[in-house]
Protein backbone atom coordinates (compact mmCIF):
# COMPACT_ATOMS: atom_id res chain seq x y z
CA UNK A 1 0.00 0.00 0.00
CA UNK A 2 1.59 3.27 -1.07
CA UNK A 3 0.29 6.12 1.04
CA UNK A 4 3.54 7.92 1.77
CA UNK A 5 5.50 9.76 -0.92
CA UNK A 6 9.21 8.89 -1.24
CA UNK A 7 10.02 12.24 0.41
CA UNK A 8 7.86 11.51 3.47
CA UNK A 9 9.27 7.99 3.63
CA UNK A 10 12.81 9.36 3.69
CA UNK A 11 11.95 11.96 6.36
CA UNK A 12 10.25 9.39 8.61
CA UNK A 13 13.15 6.93 8.18
CA UNK A 14 15.41 9.79 9.27
CA UNK A 15 13.26 10.30 12.39
CA UNK A 16 13.54 6.55 13.13
CA UNK A 17 17.34 6.69 12.67
CA UNK A 18 17.55 9.65 15.09
CA UNK A 19 15.48 7.60 17.59
CA UNK A 20 18.08 4.82 17.36
CA UNK A 21 20.94 7.29 17.98
CA UNK A 22 19.09 8.73 21.00
CA UNK A 23 18.42 5.16 22.21
CA UNK A 24 22.12 4.26 22.20
CA UNK A 25 22.99 7.60 23.78
CA UNK A 26 20.32 7.09 26.48
CA UNK A 27 21.47 3.52 27.19
CA UNK A 28 24.97 4.80 27.99
CA UNK A 29 23.84 6.51 31.21
CA UNK A 30 21.93 4.94 34.15
CA UNK A 31 19.51 7.87 34.46
CA UNK A 32 18.30 7.83 30.88
CA UNK A 33 18.75 4.13 30.04
CA UNK A 34 15.14 3.02 30.31
CA UNK A 35 13.82 6.04 28.41
CA UNK A 36 16.51 5.45 25.78
CA UNK A 37 15.28 1.90 25.23
CA UNK A 38 11.69 3.13 24.84
CA UNK A 39 12.80 5.74 22.28
CA UNK A 40 14.49 2.95 20.35
CA UNK A 41 11.33 0.83 20.43
CA UNK A 42 9.32 3.83 19.21
CA UNK A 43 11.77 4.31 16.32
CA UNK A 44 11.38 0.64 15.37
CA UNK A 45 7.58 0.86 15.48
CA UNK A 46 7.64 4.02 13.34
CA UNK A 47 9.91 2.31 10.80
CA UNK A 48 7.54 -0.68 10.59
CA UNK A 49 4.52 1.56 10.00
CA UNK A 50 6.47 3.44 7.32
CA UNK A 51 7.51 0.29 5.44
CA UNK A 52 3.89 -0.89 5.27
CA UNK A 53 2.67 2.54 4.07
CA UNK A 54 5.42 3.19 1.54
CA UNK A 55 5.94 -0.13 -0.29
CA UNK A 56 3.74 -2.13 -2.65
CA UNK A 57 3.48 -5.40 -0.74
CA UNK A 58 1.73 -8.65 -1.63
CA UNK A 59 0.91 -11.32 0.96
CA UNK A 60 0.14 -8.54 3.45
CA UNK A 61 -2.05 -10.71 5.74
CA UNK A 62 0.52 -13.52 5.81
CA UNK A 63 3.29 -11.07 6.72
CA UNK A 64 1.24 -9.45 9.48
CA UNK A 65 0.29 -12.92 10.76
CA UNK A 66 3.93 -14.01 10.95
CA UNK A 67 4.88 -10.74 12.73
CA UNK A 68 2.08 -11.41 15.24
CA UNK A 69 3.38 -14.97 15.69
CA UNK A 70 6.92 -13.70 16.28
CA UNK A 71 5.62 -11.21 18.85
CA UNK A 72 3.65 -13.94 20.62
CA UNK A 73 6.84 -16.03 20.83
CA UNK A 74 9.20 -13.19 21.82
CA UNK A 75 7.24 -11.28 24.48
CA UNK A 76 6.56 -14.16 26.92
CA UNK A 77 10.11 -15.51 26.37
CA UNK A 78 11.56 -12.11 27.33
CA UNK A 79 9.07 -11.53 30.15
CA UNK A 80 9.47 -14.89 31.87
CA UNK A 81 13.19 -15.53 31.49
CA UNK A 82 15.16 -15.54 34.74
CA UNK A 83 17.57 -12.66 35.35
CA UNK A 84 20.51 -15.05 35.20
CA UNK A 85 19.40 -16.38 31.81
CA UNK A 86 19.12 -13.00 30.10
CA UNK A 87 22.58 -13.06 28.46
CA UNK A 88 21.80 -16.28 26.59
CA UNK A 89 18.43 -14.89 25.50
CA UNK A 90 20.22 -11.84 24.07
CA UNK A 91 22.61 -14.24 22.30
CA UNK A 92 19.64 -16.11 20.85
CA UNK A 93 17.96 -12.89 19.65
CA UNK A 94 21.26 -11.78 18.12
CA UNK A 95 21.63 -15.07 16.30
CA UNK A 96 18.15 -15.00 14.77
CA UNK A 97 18.77 -11.40 13.65
CA UNK A 98 21.96 -12.48 11.86
CA UNK A 99 20.09 -15.40 10.32
CA UNK A 100 17.31 -13.10 9.11
CA UNK A 101 19.86 -10.77 7.48
CA UNK A 102 21.56 -13.69 5.71
CA UNK A 103 18.20 -14.96 4.37
CA UNK A 104 17.17 -11.48 3.15
CA UNK A 105 20.49 -11.13 1.29
CA UNK A 106 20.16 -14.64 -0.19
CA UNK A 107 16.68 -13.82 -1.55
CA UNK A 108 17.78 -10.45 -2.97
CA UNK A 109 20.72 -11.98 -4.85
CA UNK A 110 18.84 -12.83 -8.10
CA UNK A 111 17.43 -9.29 -8.23
CA UNK A 112 20.79 -7.51 -7.90
CA UNK A 113 22.98 -10.03 -9.76
CA UNK A 114 24.23 -7.43 -12.28
CA UNK A 115 25.34 -4.84 -9.71
CA UNK A 116 28.84 -5.63 -8.44
CA UNK A 117 28.59 -3.49 -5.29
CA UNK A 118 25.33 -5.13 -4.26
CA UNK A 119 26.68 -8.65 -4.87
CA UNK A 120 29.70 -7.86 -2.66
CA UNK A 121 27.27 -6.70 0.06
CA UNK A 122 25.26 -9.94 -0.40
CA UNK A 123 28.42 -12.06 -0.02
CA UNK A 124 29.37 -10.15 3.15
CA UNK A 125 25.88 -10.47 4.64
CA UNK A 126 25.51 -14.20 3.91
CA UNK A 127 28.95 -15.03 5.35
CA UNK A 128 28.87 -12.80 8.44
CA UNK A 129 25.16 -13.42 9.09
CA UNK A 130 25.76 -17.19 9.04
CA UNK A 131 28.77 -16.84 11.40
CA UNK A 132 26.68 -14.70 13.74
CA UNK A 133 23.78 -17.17 13.65
CA UNK A 134 25.73 -20.33 14.43
CA UNK A 135 28.22 -18.57 16.73
CA UNK A 136 25.34 -17.17 18.79
CA UNK A 137 23.71 -20.60 18.90
CA UNK A 138 26.92 -22.03 20.43
CA UNK A 139 27.19 -19.17 22.97
CA UNK A 140 23.56 -19.85 23.88
CA UNK A 141 24.28 -23.56 24.36
CA UNK A 142 27.34 -22.79 26.49
CA UNK A 143 25.53 -20.33 28.77
CA UNK A 144 22.45 -22.55 29.03
CA UNK A 145 24.84 -25.41 29.92
CA UNK A 146 23.53 -27.54 27.10
CA UNK A 147 27.21 -28.15 26.38
CA UNK A 148 30.42 -27.79 28.44
CA UNK A 149 31.33 -24.16 29.12
CA UNK A 150 35.06 -24.90 29.13
CA UNK A 151 37.00 -24.18 25.92
CA UNK A 152 36.57 -27.05 23.48
CA UNK A 153 39.72 -27.65 21.48
CA UNK A 154 40.17 -30.74 19.36
CA UNK A 155 43.45 -31.85 17.75
CA UNK A 156 44.12 -29.90 14.57
CA UNK A 157 41.44 -27.32 15.36
CA UNK A 158 43.52 -24.32 14.18
CA UNK A 159 44.11 -26.06 10.83
CA UNK A 160 40.42 -26.94 10.40
CA UNK A 161 39.39 -23.36 11.27
CA UNK A 162 41.94 -21.94 8.82
CA UNK A 163 40.74 -24.26 6.04
CA UNK A 164 37.06 -23.40 6.62
CA UNK A 165 37.92 -19.67 6.77
CA UNK A 166 39.87 -19.93 3.50
CA UNK A 167 37.03 -21.92 1.92
CA UNK A 168 34.56 -19.23 3.03
CA UNK A 169 36.69 -16.50 1.48
CA UNK A 170 37.08 -18.51 -1.72
CA UNK A 171 33.32 -19.06 -2.04
CA UNK A 172 32.73 -15.35 -1.27
CA UNK A 173 35.02 -14.49 -4.20
CA UNK A 174 33.24 -17.12 -6.33
CA UNK A 175 29.90 -15.49 -5.43
CA UNK A 176 31.12 -11.97 -6.20
CA UNK A 177 32.57 -13.00 -9.57
CA UNK A 178 29.61 -15.08 -10.81
CA UNK A 179 26.58 -14.04 -8.69
CA UNK A 180 25.78 -17.79 -8.78
CA UNK A 181 23.16 -18.78 -6.14
CA UNK A 182 25.03 -22.10 -5.63
CA UNK A 183 28.02 -20.11 -4.38
CA UNK A 184 25.72 -18.33 -1.92
CA UNK A 185 24.48 -21.67 -0.52
CA UNK A 186 28.05 -22.96 -0.17
CA UNK A 187 29.00 -19.69 1.54
CA UNK A 188 26.03 -20.02 3.89
CA UNK A 189 27.06 -23.56 4.86
CA UNK A 190 30.76 -22.70 5.34
CA UNK A 191 29.88 -19.54 7.30
CA UNK A 192 27.67 -21.60 9.62
CA UNK A 193 30.52 -24.08 10.19
CA UNK A 194 32.97 -21.22 10.78
CA UNK A 195 30.75 -19.65 13.45
CA UNK A 196 30.65 -22.96 15.36
CA UNK A 197 34.41 -23.55 15.06
CA UNK A 198 35.37 -20.03 16.17
CA UNK A 199 33.14 -20.01 19.27
CA UNK A 200 33.83 -23.60 20.50
CA UNK A 201 37.29 -22.72 21.94
CA UNK A 202 35.94 -19.75 23.90
CA UNK A 203 35.81 -20.20 27.68
CA UNK A 204 32.59 -19.60 29.63
CA UNK A 205 33.73 -16.37 31.29
CA UNK A 206 34.61 -14.84 27.93
CA UNK A 207 31.29 -15.70 26.29
CA UNK A 208 29.64 -12.28 26.97
CA UNK A 209 32.48 -10.55 25.08
CA UNK A 210 31.92 -12.87 22.13
CA UNK A 211 28.15 -12.21 22.20
CA UNK A 212 28.92 -8.49 22.02
CA UNK A 213 31.31 -9.07 19.11
CA UNK A 214 28.73 -11.16 17.22
CA UNK A 215 26.20 -8.42 17.97
CA UNK A 216 28.44 -5.89 16.21
CA UNK A 217 28.79 -8.37 13.31
CA UNK A 218 25.01 -8.66 12.96
CA UNK A 219 24.80 -4.85 12.93
CA UNK A 220 27.19 -4.77 9.98
CA UNK A 221 25.20 -7.43 8.11
CA UNK A 222 22.06 -5.31 8.56
CA UNK A 223 23.99 -2.32 7.19
CA UNK A 224 25.07 -4.39 4.18
CA UNK A 225 21.45 -5.53 3.64
CA UNK A 226 20.57 -1.82 3.60
CA UNK A 227 23.07 -1.37 0.74
CA UNK A 228 21.56 -4.33 -1.14
CA UNK A 229 17.97 -3.08 -0.73
CA UNK A 230 18.92 0.61 -1.15
CA UNK A 231 17.31 1.28 2.24
CA UNK A 232 19.02 4.08 4.17
CA UNK A 233 17.42 3.22 7.53
CA UNK A 234 18.87 -0.30 7.51
CA UNK A 235 22.23 1.12 6.44
CA UNK A 236 22.32 3.74 9.21
CA UNK A 237 20.86 1.55 12.00
CA UNK A 238 23.10 -1.40 11.13
CA UNK A 239 26.21 0.78 10.97
CA UNK A 240 25.36 2.39 14.32
CA UNK A 241 25.13 -1.03 15.94
CA UNK A 242 28.27 -2.24 14.20
CA UNK A 243 30.31 0.77 15.34
CA UNK A 244 28.93 1.08 18.88
CA UNK A 245 29.09 -2.71 19.27
CA UNK A 246 32.79 -2.68 18.38
CA UNK A 247 33.51 0.01 21.01
CA UNK A 248 31.38 -1.87 23.54
CA UNK A 249 33.18 -5.16 22.85
CA UNK A 250 36.54 -3.50 23.49
CA UNK A 251 35.19 -1.83 26.66
CA UNK A 252 33.82 -5.15 27.96
CA UNK A 253 37.07 -6.96 27.21
CA UNK A 254 39.20 -4.31 28.91
CA UNK A 255 36.86 -4.22 31.94
CA UNK A 256 37.62 -7.94 32.33
CA UNK A 257 41.33 -7.45 31.66
CA UNK A 258 41.16 -9.38 28.39
CA UNK A 259 41.93 -8.60 24.78
CA UNK A 260 39.39 -9.43 22.09
CA UNK A 261 41.82 -11.63 20.14
CA UNK A 262 42.89 -13.35 23.38
CA UNK A 263 39.22 -14.10 24.02
CA UNK A 264 38.74 -15.72 20.63
CA UNK A 265 42.01 -17.54 20.13
CA UNK A 266 43.42 -17.73 23.67
CA UNK A 267 42.55 -21.43 24.03
CA UNK A 268 45.11 -22.28 21.34
CA UNK A 269 47.83 -20.53 23.31
CA UNK A 270 46.67 -21.75 26.71
CA UNK A 271 45.50 -18.28 27.73
CA UNK A 272 41.72 -18.72 27.83
CA UNK A 273 39.67 -18.60 30.99
CA UNK A 274 38.71 -22.07 32.09
CA UNK A 275 35.15 -20.82 32.51
CA UNK B 1 20.53 6.13 -4.45
CA UNK B 2 24.07 6.59 -5.73
CA UNK B 3 27.07 4.86 -4.21
CA UNK B 4 28.72 8.07 -2.92
CA UNK B 5 25.61 9.08 -0.93
CA UNK B 6 25.42 5.61 0.63
CA UNK B 7 29.14 5.73 1.45
CA UNK B 8 28.60 9.14 3.11
CA UNK B 9 25.76 7.72 5.22
CA UNK B 10 27.96 4.77 6.18
CA UNK B 11 31.04 6.76 7.21
CA UNK B 12 29.07 9.35 9.18
CA UNK B 13 27.11 6.59 10.96
CA UNK B 14 30.36 4.86 11.97
CA UNK B 15 31.51 8.05 13.71
CA UNK B 16 28.15 8.61 15.39
CA UNK B 17 28.14 4.98 16.56
CA UNK B 18 31.64 5.34 18.05
CA UNK B 19 30.75 8.63 19.69
CA UNK B 20 27.40 7.83 21.35
CA UNK B 21 28.71 4.93 23.44
CA UNK B 22 32.18 6.27 24.18
CA UNK B 23 31.35 7.11 27.81
CA UNK B 24 29.27 4.08 28.81
CA UNK B 25 29.64 2.99 32.46
CA UNK B 26 30.63 -0.65 32.93
CA UNK B 27 27.41 -1.46 34.84
CA UNK B 28 25.46 -0.69 31.65
CA UNK B 29 27.49 -2.92 29.32
CA UNK B 30 24.92 -5.72 29.20
CA UNK B 31 21.79 -3.53 28.77
CA UNK B 32 23.57 -1.49 26.08
CA UNK B 33 24.54 -4.67 24.25
CA UNK B 34 20.95 -5.85 24.52
CA UNK B 35 19.58 -2.50 23.30
CA UNK B 36 21.95 -2.45 20.32
CA UNK B 37 20.89 -6.05 19.65
CA UNK B 38 17.25 -4.93 19.54
CA UNK B 39 18.07 -2.12 17.10
CA UNK B 40 19.57 -4.47 14.52
CA UNK B 41 16.26 -6.35 14.62
CA UNK B 42 15.18 -3.56 12.26
CA UNK B 43 16.27 -5.99 9.52
CA UNK B 44 12.54 -6.80 9.83
CA UNK B 45 12.00 -3.87 7.43
CA UNK B 46 14.13 -5.71 4.86
CA UNK B 47 12.46 -9.06 5.54
CA UNK B 48 8.98 -7.51 5.07
CA UNK B 49 10.02 -5.89 1.76
CA UNK B 50 11.43 -9.20 0.46
CA UNK B 51 8.34 -11.15 1.61
CA UNK B 52 6.01 -8.57 0.06
CA UNK B 53 7.73 -8.83 -3.30
CA UNK B 54 8.15 -12.62 -3.38
CA UNK B 55 7.09 -14.11 -6.70
CA UNK B 56 7.32 -17.81 -5.92
CA UNK B 57 6.26 -20.00 -3.02
CA UNK B 58 9.79 -21.09 -1.95
CA UNK B 59 10.96 -17.44 -1.89
CA UNK B 60 7.87 -16.47 0.11
CA UNK B 61 8.43 -19.28 2.63
CA UNK B 62 12.10 -18.35 3.20
CA UNK B 63 11.17 -14.65 3.40
CA UNK B 64 8.48 -15.38 6.00
CA UNK B 65 11.04 -17.33 8.05
CA UNK B 66 13.23 -14.21 7.90
CA UNK B 67 10.22 -12.10 9.02
CA UNK B 68 9.68 -14.43 11.97
CA UNK B 69 13.34 -14.43 13.05
CA UNK B 70 13.62 -10.64 12.68
CA UNK B 71 10.40 -10.05 14.67
CA UNK B 72 11.73 -12.20 17.51
CA UNK B 73 14.99 -10.20 17.46
CA UNK B 74 13.27 -6.79 17.34
CA UNK B 75 10.38 -7.29 19.77
CA UNK B 76 12.18 -9.62 22.16
CA UNK B 77 15.25 -7.37 22.15
CA UNK B 78 13.41 -4.28 23.34
CA UNK B 79 11.32 -6.19 25.91
CA UNK B 80 14.30 -7.98 27.47
CA UNK B 81 16.32 -4.73 27.60
CA UNK B 82 13.43 -3.02 29.38
CA UNK B 83 13.31 -5.86 31.90
CA UNK B 84 17.04 -5.63 32.58
CA UNK B 85 16.72 -1.88 33.18
CA UNK B 86 13.63 -2.37 35.32
CA UNK B 87 15.68 -4.50 37.71
CA UNK B 88 18.55 -2.07 37.38
CA UNK B 89 16.34 0.84 38.43
CA UNK B 90 14.74 -1.18 41.20
CA UNK B 91 18.06 -2.20 42.67
CA UNK B 92 19.57 1.27 42.97
CA UNK B 93 17.14 2.65 45.63
CA UNK B 94 17.44 -0.61 47.59
CA UNK B 95 21.23 -0.30 47.54
CA UNK B 96 20.93 3.30 48.75
CA UNK B 97 18.70 2.22 51.65
CA UNK B 98 21.27 -0.42 52.62
CA UNK B 99 24.07 2.14 52.56
CA UNK B 100 22.08 4.61 54.64
CA UNK B 101 21.16 2.03 57.29
CA UNK B 102 24.83 1.19 57.85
Amino acid sequence: MIVLSPEWTAVLYLVAAVCFILALKGLSSPKSARRGNLIGAFGALLAMVVVFLSTELDNMLLILGVIALGTVIAVPASRMVKMTQMPQLVALFNGVGGGAAALVALLELPLVADELGAVIAVAFTVLVGAVSFSGSAITFAKLQELMPTRPIVFPGAPIVISLVALGSLASAVWLVLTADPTAAYVLLALGTALGVLVVLPVGGADVPIVISLLNAFTGLTVAASGLVLGNTLLLVAGTLVGASGTILTRAMASAMGRSVTGTLFGAFRGGSTAG
Amino acid sequence: MDAITLLTFFVLSVFVGFEVVSKVSSTLHTPLMSGANAIHGIILVGAVIVAGQAESIPVLVVALIAVLLATVNLVGGFVVTDRMLEMFGGRTPAAKVREESK
